[in-house]
């Protein structure tokens, strides 16, 4: 026998299932005033410093089909690479949304401003990005990834130059399709399936 | 804030073995959403150390009593009443304080109260199925609500959950998000779910039962469970690199 450990081994994870929002989203649940507050609304409020964007896209699975029940997490820093609660971060930008599927079309939009760029621990910049979680029916933990942006400099973000089959990186990339709006599709499995993290 | 996040080490690697794998072929709907390709493992930064944090001011008198906060206090909800309570711990078994939990629920016939939910257990017009409520300064958190029902779903030929609660789960940091579910002691649908179930380690499973404890039930009124949390901890030793230029 050797000594015990004082350590304690995560809870695991299960399914967020088909009616995390009734927890989580109560107004998409049919349950509007459930709260007088829900959390996670939007990642700005008006005032926000820096460029509005909007992201649309959809959760895929691995036949080709739009998950209609999929839930996302954002979390990212204000324009200026600050993250909320740091000093200097600007007060107009909480940096964290809910957001879900279209429970008809699948299609999700993340509205928000365009983060800044970040050190990593290293000292390294990261490229700016959004993290992204996705929980659903069938996803047995939640799922980490990040949005990137096809008009940043990416070339030396430490997390993009460690995947080891580049044509992977594209599918961290969001899309520009237009001035202020992007395009970013996860995919679960099958071909292009999107880069998750263990982080 | 940032003068913590200099202070602190990354979070702890995940122990995947803790948790369920991805792809599970006896809870059917994970094959098509599964990833096939392995996880890109990294040491967390500032995107995963940091998260949202949530004071008391966004919630509502009612939003920890599921028995009284869909009519706001006017009619309770039918079921067996139950104080669910317990303590958010993290894996240096330090408590998690001011942490928002949320949980949802079916009522007590095993029918959620979501617009794509179409099982024929009628909706009870005093339930909604959902609470929240923030962690105190030592890591517990408190709910008071009925016990949920077992239901059907379309999964093998005739599965049915067990009675649980889901639960979501915050921290300080981004990486340390978490959805769960708590059983309930002595349920003998928890070991014949495909859900449960896709936890390989049953040592792992039963960290999601929740026993009886008669010792926080009221008489005459509510039956209690526990049910502790352990979320992600951050490394910390004395030889810890300190984050420069932040």
């Amino acid at each position: 026998m050797v000594q015990k450990l004082d350590t304690l081994i995560e809870t695991p994870s299960q399914t967020a299932g088909p009616y995390v929002h009734i927890g989580c989203m109560p107004t998409y649940a049919g349950n509007a005033g459930a709260y007088d507050l829900e959390i996670g609304e939007s990642p700005i409020a008006d005032g926000a410093q820096g460029e509005v964007i909007e992201i649309t896209g959809e959760v895929i699975d691995g036949t080709g089909w739009a998950l209609r029940d999929a839930m996302m997490e954002s979390w990212q820093p204000d324009a200026a690479g600050k993250f909320p609660g740091q000093a200097g971060a600007d007060p107009k930008v909480s940096g964290y949304c809910r957001f879900a599927a279209d429970s008809e079309t699948g299609k999700f939009t993340l509205r928000t401003v365009k983060p800044g760029a970040v050190q990593a621990r290293s000292g390294a910049m990261q490229a700016p990005h959004i993290s992204v979680w996705v929980v659903a029916r069938g996803i047995n933990i939640g799922l980490q990834t990040r949005i990137y942006f096809e008009d940043e400099d990416n070339s030396t973000d430490p997390l993009l130059n460690r995947i080891e089959q580049q044509n992977r990186v594209q599918t961290l990339i969001a899309k520009k399709t237009a001035e202020g709006k992007y395009t970013f599709n996860i995919v679960l499995q099958g071909d292009n399936e999107t880069v998750f993290l263990d982080i | 804030m940032s003068d913590r996040i200099q202070d602190r080490g990354p979070l702890i690697p995940r122990n995947r073995a803790a948790h369920p794998p991805a792809y599970d072929i006896d809870y059917k709907t994970s094959v098509p959403r599964s990833p096939r390709w392995s996880l890109l493992s990294l040491e967390s930064g500032p995107s995963e150390e940091t998260g949202p944090t949530f004071g008391h001011e966004i919630l509502g008198e009612w939003d920890n009593n599921l028995i009284m906060n869909w009519t706001r206090g006017k009619a309770p909800a039918v079921g067996e009443r139950i104080l669910v309570h317990g303590r958010v711990l993290d894996e240096n078994a330090r408590p998690v304080p001011h942490t928002l939990v949320e949980i949802w629920q079916a009522n007590a016939g095993g029918r959620y109260r979501h617009k794509k939910d179409t099982y024929f257990a009628p909706l009870d017009p005093n339930f909604g199925g959902c609470g929240r409520t923030i962690t105190d300064e030592n890591g517990y958190y408190e709910f008071l609500t009925i016990r949920p029902g077992a239901y059907p779903w379309p999964n093998r030929g005739n599965d049915w959950r067990p009675m649980h609660i889901h639960f979501s789960i915050f921290g300080h940091a981004f990486g340390q998000r978490l959805i769960s579910q708590m059983y309930f002691e002595g349920d003998p649908l928890i070991y014949r779910c495909p859900i449960a179930a896709t936890i390989k380690d049953r040592g792992q499973l039963d960290t999601l039962v929740a026993p009886l404890d008669m010792a926080k039930a009221r008489p005459m009124d509510f039956l209690a469970y526990k049910f502790d949390i352990v979320l992600r901890g951050r490394r910390q030793t004395m030889f810890e690199n300190k984050l420069e230029g932040m």
